[in-house]
């Protein structure tokens, strides 16, 4: 009786499965994506909040922005140290981070997020493609 | 009293505090590189060895359940699929068994009714919500993937996408959730655990049969989903970096970035733990079930002779064998024989063909 091939045949490709993240990355170094940020990012030197917190929170940022213009018509957005900001991606955000491709994509592709902000926010006219 | 629940719980909390602990008192490489890879070495290497011991183990009887007519006479319709005669109906008994817990649904609950009257009601709940279970936590696994692979194949994307098809988002300023896209799969695996747990621990019936052992993967599981679930919506992680991390796990160049935050450390040291004893738990069911002599034997017991194939070779001696070495001796002591001597072969296929 072939019994035991059958079992070892079936635990191989159970293992090779579960390995697969293994054998799939082999070989290849995927170093983290690193966000270039344009001269105007740089001179300013502070975003609207922490680097810290905009790594991890920018999402619920841009969202409660979208829901206080849509919602509550309230344009401005005082941040922790006093300062003052439009709630706007285009006219606040994007006016650093005018290298969407460069600095929005690099991380989002990397961690394969597919953000619904270019529904809307498509014709960005700071990027020339 | 039955208190088995407590020690599972207690274990899960303890599991949470050595983790909060040893990442405050700074074991990130501890915990984020070192016991991922022992957890996944254990996991392969006695996933293969309780594997291979069932390989092993002898199946001495043909013992398929049967939920159908067997195969018999040409009239009689049998049930390809309950009773499987062929190899193709034990692939879709299996099949059925193994994607939709087939034998699950049939699961009944005996009732006394006013009479005094007995019925047995279908009881789909353990069906339903184990199927939700199952399913659920295997879509995260494989949406997890997204994190340990680069580039992200598109079959992956194209889950992710089916999984957050539909937009939630809460804003108020004491409850914020729902960013970004909402999976329901870890929402559904967070219900279906809970609902799993809860009936351990309300139902007198299945309490009693509880053990310690049965509590504690689903305290665990639901300690996965939970903090799971609190770091992409509550306690938002950087995502890139805890990619880099596994990134780092799965390329062999393992990393612990700055920007991991200790909820993830947290959520992997549980992920560890359930990997580590995964291969010596229930939880082995998942190998388990594909061995199942009761479900993968065809139904053909009175069809076919089925032999141990591990039947160790005994030397045997049949009555035929013995009477042709003593049956001379056999007719001169008067003692019947099946089989006279050679000398009249018609009369004795005549008295065989009777016999």
């Amino acid at each position: 009786m072939n019994d035991k091939k059958l079992i070892i045949a079936g635990l191989v490709i159970f293992i090779a499965i579960a390995l697969f993240p293994f054998l799939y990355n082999m070989g290849k170094a995927s170093p983290a994506p690193d966000p270039v940020l344009t001269p105007e990012a740089k001179a300013a030197k502070q975003c609207v909040r922490s680097r810290q917190y905009m790594r991890a929170d920018h999402m619920h940022l841009l969202d409660q922005w979208r829901h206080n213009v849509v919602r509550d018509a309230n344009h401005i957005y005082v941040s922790p140290n006093g300062k003052q900001y439009e709630m706007s991606l285009t006219r606040t955000c994007l006016e650093c981070h005018s290298n969407k491709a460069e600095f929005c994509d690099r991380c989002h592709d990397y961690a394969s997020v597919r953000p619904y902000c270019w529904d809307c926010h498509l014709d960005n006219p700071k990027e020339n493609k | 009293m039955n208190v088995k629940y407590m020690y599972s719980l207690l274990a899960v909390v303890a599991l949470l505090l050595i983790a909060w602990i040893g990442v405050a008192i700074g074991l990130k490489v501890v915990f984020g590189v070192i016991f991922p890879y022992l957890a996944v070495i254990i996991f392969i290497a006695g996933f293969a060895y309780r594997v291979m011991g069932w390989a092993r183990s002898a199946v001495p009887f043909a013992i398929p359940t049967t939920c159908g007519q067997q195969k018999s006479l040409p009239w009689i319709k049998p049930n390809a699929v309950d009773n499987p005669f062929s190899k193709s109906g034990v692939v879709a008994r299996m099949a059925l068994e193994i994607l939709l817990f087939r034998s699950l649904f049939r699961n009944t609950r005996m009732k006394l009714h006013q009479g005094p009257k007995l019925a047995y009601n279908l009881e789909i709940f353990l069906w339903v919500g184990a199927l939700a279970f199952h399913w659920a936590f295997f879509t995260v696994i494989v949406r997890h993937l997204r994190l340990f692979l680069n580039p992200v194949p598109m079959p992956i994307q194209l889950l992710e996408n089916v999984d957050s098809f539909f937009r939630l988002e809460i804003l108020y300023d004491s409850f914020k959730m729902a960013l970004p896209g909402v999976y329901m799969s870890g929402l559904v695996l967070l219900l279906a655990v809970t609902y799993l747990l809860l009936r351990r621990l309300f139902i007198p019936t299945v309490r009693y049969i509880s053990q310690a052992a049965d509590y504690f993967p689903l305290f665990l599981i639901f300690g996965i989903a939970l903090t799971g679930i609190l770091m992409r919506y509550f306690f938002k992680v950087d995502i890139v970096s805890t990619k880099e991390l596994t990134m780092g796990l799965v390329t062999f160049h393992p990393t612990v970035p700055d920007g991991v935050s200790t909820i993830f450390f947290i959520h992997l040291f549980f992920v560890c733990t359930l990997l580590a004893y995964f291969p010596f738990s229930k939880l082995m069911h998942l190998g388990g079930i594909f061995l199942s002599p009761t479900r993968n034997l065809p139904a053909d017991t009175r069809a076919r002779r089925h032999v141990n194939p591990w039947n160790y070779p005994v030397p045997v001696h049949t009555y035929e064998e013995y009477e042709d070495e003593f049956r001379d001796k056999m007719i001169e002591a008067g003692l019947p024989v099946e089989r006279m001597p050679e000398e009249t072969p018609e009369e004795q296929t005549d008295t065989d063909e009777k016999e």
